[in-house]
């Protein structure tokens, strides 16, 4: 029987404000404990929530770049439980009208073996905002745990997605775009060890061809794609097992413990809370006008998809280099630097995606920390360009660039790598070349192409490599005619 | 008499303070006192006024319902469950009296978490009525009541979700403005029930009780509620004469369920107005008796949530031995709220709870709307509404403690206002069988300057403000 997974996600975005969501104090991560814990973020009694604009903006940001309906009047709801990390008692978020509406993200589902790779619409069902919750601190103190509640209050986005992805590929593809657009439009830093970006997944199997959704069971709090793979892929497989075994699903909420690949109920919906939402009587609804609309508007950055588009226009770019490089925001900046620099834009995106990123992913860094940066890559490239060395010289000076041995003329130079040009002295070794190979002449003139390729190669040798391949292959043409 | 230079703050002061350690190991209207910050506030002030800089409170002494966080006083509640906590911070309404250079006196008694209608269900025991040491002082800001009565304040600060100024006022015999919501902010003041929640003054006078709104009224930007309005001077009004004010009697305020001793008393108060040129207009306020079921739907619903922060872990009162967290919680929350705080608390968390919530709180807050919708088509026929405050005099103590719907039903004039966000307050009109009846004035959206002119106007004209109870001098 074949089985269809189904999938969705409701993605924590920890949103980059200076401030807590309802108070003034501090958001950076890894003070210490209780540090940046206002009278607010504690809970004494008598304080009360007022909301940061700025957190609001954030989710105008991100309900534009999804092209989603923004509530212009949205309501903040009490969710009721106890826990010691959750010092109200409750966590201040939206419940029946949130912020932001249905919107929509095109996602790049990469090749897996013979599929090849393609594009899928996952659309969103809504986004709310609501404040985070503090840490319990176990081991600090000797047989007692510990509660930091620095964390409290942190603005975060939920983003919750509709049951629209069918692979764990398309799962990870979903939350790695999402991972990049909301670093793209500046509302989070994407730290996930931080946990500044931490999923959810609500995983169903059916059989293929059912319109009905199977029972879901949830997977909390994966903070690494990689995880997130494992985990659906167990899941899945779990899921599939027990059906095709005669068992059913319980909805429940598990965890995946990354030490055993596997995936473990924490709480099944029997034992699940009645959080009791009700409309939080210390705020006032969230208005927002289409004037806060069009401010917002007006410090978005050009978004991935107009940037591909602009992309493939402007530069010629085939449609597939455009989307890889407006993949991130990082290595877009890369690229338009580059080429503001004085490089090509198709040379420009090849080593951007070629020896760039290849090098970067052996070394495990990012684009900010590349020893190379963009304007020694177009310098690079102009030399290419310019034919002062060769692409395959280009290699190597590259190497030496990433290794921090100078600049790129300073490198052709201490190497020896700069081509030669001068057609004069190009002429005159392969005049030598001809004069001792009359044999592959006489192969040449019988019809036999390779005795060519084999005299341009002899011509390249005896320039130690540095004659420019076009011109001894234009030379040799003349000569041998 | 501050600024005339005739006595000072200090001496002012230690009056109260003496006047205190006579009458309150009887009364029992203060739960914390502190005669050095208190005397050092004092002569702070008198360097102030010494200084030309007096303000119309500076100097005067003022008595502080426990609800507010002053900081460094204890600021209990009334409950066991912050016997412990002292304050870390001060509320805007204790920041605005410091800024007069007024004195905190001291922290009044009050029932718990502001749940009761009589004082009884503090933590630090009931209150006794100064008029009658065997009767309730109303509540549940009954200690502050206690203290204006009996001349252990010069004014005090109370909170009002469904009637804890107006109704402790009637009992007690002075007068007591509930704001507008939104006008005084909530910052610092512990929650009770946060869409009802108002702080208002509690004074002999009408212009005493203005004097206070000018202190305590004004917008406030950590509290999201706080309406940001121009500052007033709510004494402005005060000597306007009443010709022509149109006076609107609610006819179910004068049905069933009023003393027949009381509603004389108001008659003649509204006799009263009549002389002073006012006209009489029949109204009606029909979904009036819905606003109890409706208040005990959304003021648990609300405290139910409110009250969650008190679980043990960060402050407040923790239970001595536990086994694991949710033994602590339960524990701890056993042990540190009283009966009546529980009763609201389960209340609250039933109505809020799935399959439920339609049918009681969105229900309740459907007819909360019908509610402040009748007072907007009574506001069409007149200036103010007049009525009882409270349905009875004063009750003995323990005469209702067991039956919490008569209980309940000592707001019944008062909650609506509450519900429609309305001000109202209570001002002495008489007595019956020697005990205060008070008047209530409800207004129209921020009209409490007209308010205190209609209080003030009838406080010229008679004395039952200025009537003192036996025994306390």
């Amino acid at each position: 029987m074949e089985w269809e997974v189904v999938i969705g996600l409701e993605t924590h975005t920890q949103l980059k404000t200076n401030t807590k969501i309802f108070s003034g104090a501090s958001t950076a991560f890894g003070a210490e404990p209780n540090t940046q814990a206002c009278e607010v973020s504690i809970a004494l009694p008598g304080v009360l929530p007022v909301l940061n604009r700025e957190a609001v903006n954030c989710a105008i940001k991100f309900g534009l770049a999804v092209k989603a309906e923004i509530a212009p009047r949205s309501v903040f709801a009490r969710k009721n439980y106890f826990y010691p990390d959750l010092p109200k008692g409750y966590q201040i978020s939206q419940y029946e009208l949130p912020v932001v509406g249905k919107g929509a993200v095109t996602i790049q589902v990469p090749a897996v073996g013979k599929h090849p790779a393609y594009e899928k619409v996952v659309n969103i069902t809504r986004a709310h905002l609501e404040e985070d919750a503090g840490k319990s601190v176990h081991g600090a103190v000797e047989g007692m745990s510990g509660i930091d509640l620095n964390r409290a209050g942190t603005p975060l986005l939920e983003i919750v997605t509709e049951p629209d992805m069918r692979s764990a590929a398309e799962a990870v593809a979903y939350a790695k775009k999402l991972h990049e657009l909301v670093q793209w439009i500046g509302i989070c830093d994407g730290n996930m060890q931080e946990g500044s970006f931490r999923c959810d997944v609500n995983v169903s199997v059916r059989k293929k061809g059912s319109d009905t959704l199977g029972t879901r069971r949830e997977i909390k709090n994966l903070n690494s794609f990689k995880f997130m793979q494992q985990a659906i892929e167990y899941e899945t497989r779990w899921q599939i097992e027990t059906l095709e075994d005669g068992g059913t699903i319980q909805q429940a909420t598990v965890l995946f413990n990354p030490d055993t690949g596997e995936t473990r109920a924490m709480r099944s919906k029997e034992e699940a809370n009645d959080y009791r939402y009700f409309p939080d009587p210390d705020l006032l609804p969230l208005t927002i006008s289409e004037e806060d609309k069009s401010r917002v508007k007006a410090q978005m950055p050009e978004l991935p998809e107009a940037m591909k588009a602009r992309f493939e226009a402007e530069f010629g770019l085939t449609s597939y280099d455009a989307a890889t490089l407006t993949a991130s925001r990082e290595l877009a900046d890369f690229f338009v630097q580059t080429v503001h620099a004085g490089a090509e834009a198709k040379p420009a995106a090849n080593w951007v995606m070629g020896a760039v990123s290849a090098k970067l992913n052996a070394e495990e860094k990012s684009l900010a920390d590349s020893p190379v940066g963009p304007s020694q890559l177009a310098n690079l490239l102009k030399r290419i360009a310019d034919n002062t060395i060769s692409n395959n010289a280009a290699k190597q000076v590259f190497e030496a660039l990433w290794n921090g041995e100078g600049d790129v003329d300073a490198i052709i130079a201490a190497k020896g790598l700069k081509q030669e040009s001068d057609s004069g002295a190009i002429e005159v070794i392969i005049d030598e070349v001809l004069k001792a190979n009359p044999a592959m002449i006489e192969e040449f003139k019988a019809g036999k192409e390779k005795a060519f390729n084999a005299l341009v190669g002899q011509a390249m040798k005896a320039s130690k490599g540095k004659a420019n391949p076009a011109q001894v292959n234009e030379i040799l043409k003349k000569k041998l005619s | 008499m501050l600024q005339t230079k005739k006595i000072s703050s200090v001496e002012l002061t230690q009056t109260f303070l003496s006047r205190i350690a006579q009458h309150n190991p009887n009364i029992n209207a203060y739960i914390a006192l502190d005669e050095a910050k208190s005397l050092a506030q004092a002569k702070a002030a008198d360097a102030l006024i010494a200084a030309g800089k007096a303000e119309p409170l500076t100097g005067i002494p003022i008595a502080q319902k426990d609800i507010f966080c002053a900081e460094g006083w204890p600021t209990t509640c009334g409950s066991k469950m912050l016997a412990n906590f002292v304050a870390p911070y001060d509320a805007h309404v204790i920041t605005q009296f410091d800024a007069v250079g007024a004195v905190n006196l001291g922290k009044t008694n009050m029932d718990e978490f502001a749940m009761g209608s009589s004082n009884e269900t503090s933590y630090f025991g009931g209150v006794k009525n100064p008029w009658d040491a065997e009767r309730v002082p109303g509540g549940s800001s009954g200690g502050s009541a206690a203290a204006v009565a009996a001349r252990l304040c010069a004014a005090a600060t109370g909170t009002d979700t469904g009637g804890s100024i107006r109704q402790p006022a009637s009992l007690c015999g002075f007068t007591g403005l509930k704001p507008t919501y939104g006008v005084v902010s909530r910052y610092g003041m512990i929650a009770f029930a946060s869409s009802l929640d108002q702080a208002g003054p509690m004074a002999k006078s009408a212009e005493d009780c203005a004097l206070m709104m000018n202190v305590m009224a004004g917008f406030d930007e950590r509290d999201s509620t706080s309406l940001n309005r121009d500052k007033e001077d709510y004494t402005r009004d005060l000597a306007k004469p009443l010709q022509g004010l149109r006076v609107g009697l609610p006819k179910e305020f004068f049905a069933e369920g009023l003393d027949a001793g009381v509603g004389k008393v108001i008659d003649e108060a509204i006799a009263a107005y009549k002389k002073l040129g006012a006209e009489i207009v029949e109204i009606s306020l029909p979904n009036t008796g819905l606003s109890i079921p409706v208040y005990y739907v959304l003021a648990p619903a609300e405290a139910s949530s409110n009250l969650s922060r008190y679980d043990g872990v960060r402050y407040g009162h923790r239970t001595a031995e536990y086994t694991d967290l949710l033994d602590m919680y339960c524990k701890s929350r056993a042990e540190g709220f009283g009966a009546e705080v529980k009763r609201r608390i389960l209340i609250g968390t039933y109505v809020l709870s799935a399959g439920y919530y339609d049918a009681y709180y969105l229900k309740a807050q459907q007819i909360r709307r019908l509610i402040a919708q009748d007072f907007v088509e009574a506001f069409k026929q007149c200036d103010v509404i007049m009525g009882p405050a409270a349905p009875s005099t004063a009750f003995k103590a323990g005469e209702k403690v067991d039956d919490p719907v008569a209980m309940y039903l000592q707001d019944i004039y008062t909650i609506s206002t509450n519900l429609a966000g309305l001000p109202g307050m209570s001002v002495p009109a008489g007595f019956s069988n020697g005990l205060p009846v008070g008047l209530q004035i409800i207004g129209n959206y921020f009209d409490e300057a007209r308010m205190l002119n209609v209080a003030h106007q009838y406080q010229q004209v008679t004395d039952w403000h200025l009537q003192m109870p036996q025994g306390i001098e």
